[in-house]
């Protein structure tokens, strides 16, 4: 019960202070661009435009999402008790637990929100246009939601953690800058470097897919380019596809757990602070 | 009478500083209880204790049944509480923010909303807070603070930002809930406003306890003496009256007035010398020691080493 109001809480001040709207607008105007923009080079004849599409979201993907969900998240805690308002709010009959579990399922909506509709309108856009859809691509896209969904929970929760460690709101927000920057650009680089000057030599595959999973972009990434057999063609991983020993459930476990661990921790640390 | 707070040899520090040290009392149903201090002298952290914000070193602390310090919280529903420097979040409007804590407290929506008039935000209440100034701010904490039936109320400088007539409408409040037997604790400095009003005062300095008890028992303890001031005319201007005591210390005011130090127990009979023998006293005024002199000796003696 208490979980729920505060959500609902959270929602309604990000409808006011219209982060829905600007995660909204961000997500669609970018998704539609992408969608007629992005099929330039390739066409449109006899292409299956929307695996095109989904190639090209879940790129902009890893990207934007982690960086609006690190954006809402990094201030829920120590921004909250920067103002003061936290020490209102915790004088209330409401467990620790159960504000930062409402903060979470509040934000998560608004992410939720935003990129259903951002990456719907996109859809809807291609099948008004002509564009062809067949159900296969259309599950694709489908599971490309969910799992965008997904990753945005994981760094929701990651920010939480950053939250509740750190003591000013410029520290939450400087660390999850640089946190963005390794995951999401870093690391892919970094790997590929390693990867480049091994030449398969000393790293297995087994320490490959650690390494993989170690990163909760790169596990969206391989659901997303891989999971589908069109897509994959597409993406040009479909090499990777048929060498990796990860399969979707594996992955998608490990995304649950970049999202279960880090909030369990941030429980943890947010009712050991004294504030 | 129940007992809806008990510290029990509560010390909290930070680090190298000690903000509260060893403070041990109760609070009783009914109790309208003053905690006055300096800055830093230790009553935020004391509030902060019994809502379980901060955890103490080592001590007790048990608040309607609950330990806070354990994270136990069932028995803040029934209980208020008034930050110093109260804040909201600034998107939300009076009206969504107060139906948002009573919902949390269990409380019908609609007598909580009836507070913000009982405050007076009145229209106000529908604009967002972020457009609110600081009394309006405070009223809307005072208004929060009072949903429900609250058993006990901390209130942490609650008078600061509100306009005169709004402060007589809060201490009528407050001493209405207290005479229903709600257990109210307020921190102020404004101590000529509480000295009518506070049952009970309670002085920290420096994280410690320095006085606790009824103002006449802390004027007992303190023996100030009580001030005589009495209009005499036919006076030189430095001149003394023949009878003003020795033995006490006496002075001019202003050309009309002689104002005599009497110690507690010496009240009456100079009283009596002043007003016998058909003296030129035209007027007097008897002022006791008030609650900012007291507060001034406590303080004092606590820094003297005994």
């Amino acid at each position: 019960m208490n979980v729920l109001m505060i959500a609902a809480k959270e929602i309604h001040q990000a409808i006011r202070n219209r982060w829905v709207l600007a995660a909204t607008l961000l997500l669609a105007g970018l998704a539609l661009s992408l969608t007629f923009l992005g099929s330039a080079p390739t066409g449109n004849v006899g292409v299956r435009t929307l695996d095109v599409v989904i190639v090209s979201l879940s790129s902009l993907t890893i990207f934007l999402v982690p960086l609006i969900a690190l954006l809402i998240s990094h201030d829920a805690i120590v921004g909250e008790m920067e103002r003061g308002t936290m020490l209102l709010l915790l004088s209330y009959p409401v467990a620790r637990w159960q504000v930062l579990l409402g903060k979470f399922l509040g934000h998560l909506s608004v992410l939720a929100f935003a990129t259903c509709l951002g990456y719907g309108l996109a859809v809807g856009a291609l099948a008004a246009t002509g564009g062809q859809i067949d159900t296969d691509s259309l599950l694709a896209f489908v599971a490309m939601i969910g799992s965008s969904v997904l990753l945005g929970a994981a760094f929701v929760a990651i920010g939480y953690l950053i939250s509740a460690l750190v003591r000013d709101r410029g520290t939450a927000a400087g660390i999850c800058i640089g946190l963005w920057l390794l995951l999401v650009l870093i690391y892919d680089m970094a790997l590929l470097g390693v990867l480049a000057l091994d030449q398969g030599r000393n790293i297995s595959a087994a320490a490959l897919n650690a390494m993989l999973l170690s990163n909760p972009t790169d596990a969206y990434r391989l659901i997303n380019l891989t999971g589908f057999a069109n897509v994959s063609t597409f993406a040009g991983m479909a090499g990777l596809a048929q060498s990796t020993s990860l399969t979707v459930p594996v992955l998608l476990i490990a995304l649950l757990c970049w999202t279960l661990v880090p909030l369990g921790l941030a429980a943890l640390a947010f009712s050991r602070r004294e504030l | 009478m129940t007992k809806t707070v008990r510290i029990c040899d509560v010390t909290k520090d930070y680090g190298s500083v000690k903000a509260v040290r060893g403070a041990s009392f109760e609070l009783g149903e009914g109790e309208l209880v003053a905690l006055i201090g300096h800055n830093g002298a230790g009553k935020t952290t004391l509030m902060k204790l019994m809502l379980g914000l901060i955890r103490p070193s080592s001590g007790s602390i048990e608040v309607l049944g609950d330990n806070p310090a354990a994270g136990e919280f069932a028995g803040r529903r029934q209980l208020g509480y008034l930050p110093e420097n109260v804040s909201f979040e600034a998107a939300l409007t009076a009206r969504e923010t107060q139906a948002f804590y009573a919902r949390l407290k269990r409380e019908p929506v609609a007598k909580a909303l009836d507070l913000l008039d009982a405050v007076g935000l009145g229209s106000a209440s529908r604009r967002r807070i972020g457009t609110y100034s600081k009394g309006m701010r405070q009223r809307l904490g005072l208004a929060q603070a009072l949903i429900g039936r609250p058993r006990v109320l901390l209130l942490d400088e609650p008078t600061t930002g509100l306009d005169p007539e709004l402060r007589q409408t809060f201490y009528d409040v407050i001493a209405r809930l207290a005479s229903e037997g709600a257990t109210v604790l307020l921190s102020s400095h404004a101590l000529t406003e509480l000295e009518e009003r506070a049952g009970r005062v309670i002085i920290m300095n420096r994280g410690v306890k320095v006085a606790d008890g009824s103002i006449e028992e802390l004027r007992r303890l303190a023996r100030l003496p009580t001030r005589i001031r009495l209009k005499v005319s036919g006076l030189a201007p430095h001149e003394m009256p023949a009878w003003a005591p020795a033995d006490a210390i006496c002075r001019r005011l202003n050309g009309h007035f002689v104002e005599i130090d009497a110690a507690p127990e010496r009240k009456i009979e100079l009283l009596h010398r002043a007003t016998a023998l058909g003296n030129s006293v035209e007027d007097v005024d008897v002022i006791p020691p008030t609650l900012d002199e007291l507060y001034a000796h406590f303080l004092r003696q606590s820094e003297q080493p005994s």
